[in-house]
């Protein structure tokens, strides 16, 4: 079983194919405190993946009945369970906000850089900053668009802040409820290989969103053009990091289930980007640079667009 | 016991000493003794612990003083006045102005608890309460910008008075993040340690946000 395992990790840089031809690797869940020794010995015997942590034999391995103390068993009413939940160091974190940005083409975010080792910081914060960098830039676009005008008085629109912040946290932690418990359903009806536990999905979740922070910011230049430019960017990036980690779940499934599913969550994830853009960020009516895309709404002709 | 049969205590080596133990000035139990102390007493020293602890913010060390004798009595009266000093803000109250007094309150207080869980759960040595009080303790720079901002904005609210209180909420911001990531930084875990003070930039970032947007009516 070990030889088996270890010619299977040995081409596991290879297209994405040979992702289903390994069974196990992602059969995580939070309730199972017990890992099949394959997925140990795997784990172990990986060469030079960037998480070497696990190399390093930190609590992160200890998942099999053959070694004591094992991860994320204490009961939950505990400080110590969830401080399970936030066992990542600073380079962890930043390496998997890199790869929510890059998205390598064939391989999954969760499996690279998750490990089961999902980690509840950086949806938290990632989300956080998204919050106030919404409502921040939203703002201060607000303020740039009308500052000429003499009816304009400035107001920070605070309120603005709570709605940004149930509609993020509500979307970074129901859509991926939702989904696990499709998929957990999904899994009863059709043998899929590759499943996620709740935690996992929420972690792709909370690090895909790291996009829209920068995207954000330049939203704040008052461009038709340039913020549509940015949305269909940002989308592409992490629609695609949400394509590439749920297609090997669903693509055993139904063809048909298999696309809904799929695009449902592009879907959801436009609808956001979208919604938070019309709503925090009022329609810039004037072009201050040569216009590409003539305004429609732009009556008044100011000195400053040549 | 055979050894002991001879050993006898000679009537001529008095065994003396005094049974009752002093009550020295450094026993840690003074609550039996300030009972009885005259009340601008009691109320004098906690006034003098929360100014000493002023002093600390504004000069920050290293020093332990914040950590070891904690206390809330500080982070609540600067909240109460940094909040009470963002009212009176601009437009209606009902829709999309200034943050209420209740928001500033929540967010300083839940804001500082968050942050202080997060320390927490990420491995941090820090007490619940010792790094509530010095999160709140900090906010002293912010508050003291928001009184110079309001000053200035008594003066008038065109361009100069927002480049002087923006240079002035920049640098205060910037003292309050480094006057807490002074006190607390040394009882995380070292490889943690930037995942501890991030949340405390966005902290007083967005303090420092309310402070600078606000515009009188």
């Amino acid at each position: 079983i070990v030889c088996l395992v270890m010619y299977l990790f040995a081409e596991f840089d290879d297209a994405a194919n040979l992702l289903a031809a390994n069974p196990d690797a992602t059969t995580i869940s939070i309730d199972e405190p017990v890992e099949t020794p394959k997925n140990q010995h795997s784990r172990l015997k990986e060469p030079g993946r960037e998480e070497d942590d696990e190399l390093l034999g930190t609590d992160d391995s200890d998942k099999t009945e053959l070694l004591a103390g094992q991860k994320k068993s204490a009961p939950f009413w505990t400080f110590e369970y969830y401080q399970t939940f936030f066992d990542v160091d600073t380079y962890q974190v930043l390496d998997r906000i890199k790869g929510s940005v890059f998205p390598v083409p064939g391989k999954n975010f969760v499996r690279l850089y998750i490990r089961s080792n999902p980690d509840l910081y950086g949806p938290f914060w990632i989300c956080a900053t998204l919050v106030f960098t919404i409502a921040v830039s939203g703002n201060l676009s607000n303020f740039f668009i009308h500052l000429g005008k003499p009816t304009y008085h400035y107001v920070p629109e605070f309120r603005k802040v709570s709605i940004a912040a149930t509609t993020i946290y509500a979307y970074a932690w129901l859509v991926p409820l939702a989904l696990w418990g499709f998929l957990m359903w999904r899994n009863s009806k059709v043998m899929n290989i590759v499943s996620y536990s709740f935690l996992e999905i929420v972690c792709v979740y909370g690090y895909s969103l790291f996009i829209y922070i920068p995207t954000a910011i330049l939203w704040i230049i008052p461009q038709k053009v340039v913020r549509w430019v940015l949305v269909v960017f940002s989308l592409c990036l992490s629609g695609s990091v949400l394509v590439m980690t749920f297609w090997p779940a669903v693509r055993d499934d139904n063809r048909r289930v298999a696309l809904a599913t799929v695009g449902t969550i592009l879907l959801l994830h436009a609808l956001l980007a979208l919604g938070c853009l019309a709503y925090f960020f009022d329609a810039p009516e004037l072009d201050f640079l040569a216009p590409v895309i003539p305004a429609h709404n732009g009556t008044t002709v100011t000195t400053k667009s040549q | 016991f055979p050894g002991l049969a001879d050993v006898s205590i000679s009537q001529d080596i008095p065994v003396e000493g005094e049974i009752t133990v002093p009550v020295g000035s450094h026993s840690p139990d003074e609550d039996y003794s300030t009972l009885d102390e005259p009340v601008r007493d009691t109320i004098m020293r906690d006034l003098k612990a929360v100014g000493k602890k002023f002093v600390h913010v504004m000069y920050p060390r290293k020093s332990s003083t914040l950590l070891r004798d904690w206390d809330l009595w500080g982070p609540l009266v600067l909240c109460v006045s940094l909040a009470l000093m963002l009212q009176g803000g601009s437009a209606d109250s009902k829709d999309d102005g200034g943050p209420q007094f209740a928001e500033v309150f929540v967010i300083i207080w839940f804001g500082a608890v968050v942050i202080t869980l997060n320390s927490k759960l990420l491995g941090g040595t820090i007490s619940f309460f010792q790094s509530l009080c010095v999160l709140g303790y900090c906010v002293l720079p912010l508050t003291v910008a928001m009184l110079v901002c309001r000053l200035v904005l008594l003066a008038g609210a065109g361009t100069i008075s927002f480049i002087i209180r923006l240079i002035v909420v920049m640098a205060m911001f910037g003292w309050s993040t480094l006057a807490s990531t002074a006190f607390l930084a040394d009882s995380q875990p070292p490889n943690r340690k930037a995942l501890v003070v991030y949340p405390i930039f966005l902290f007083y970032f967005v303090i420092s946000w309310m402070i600078l947007t606000f515009t009188p009516q």
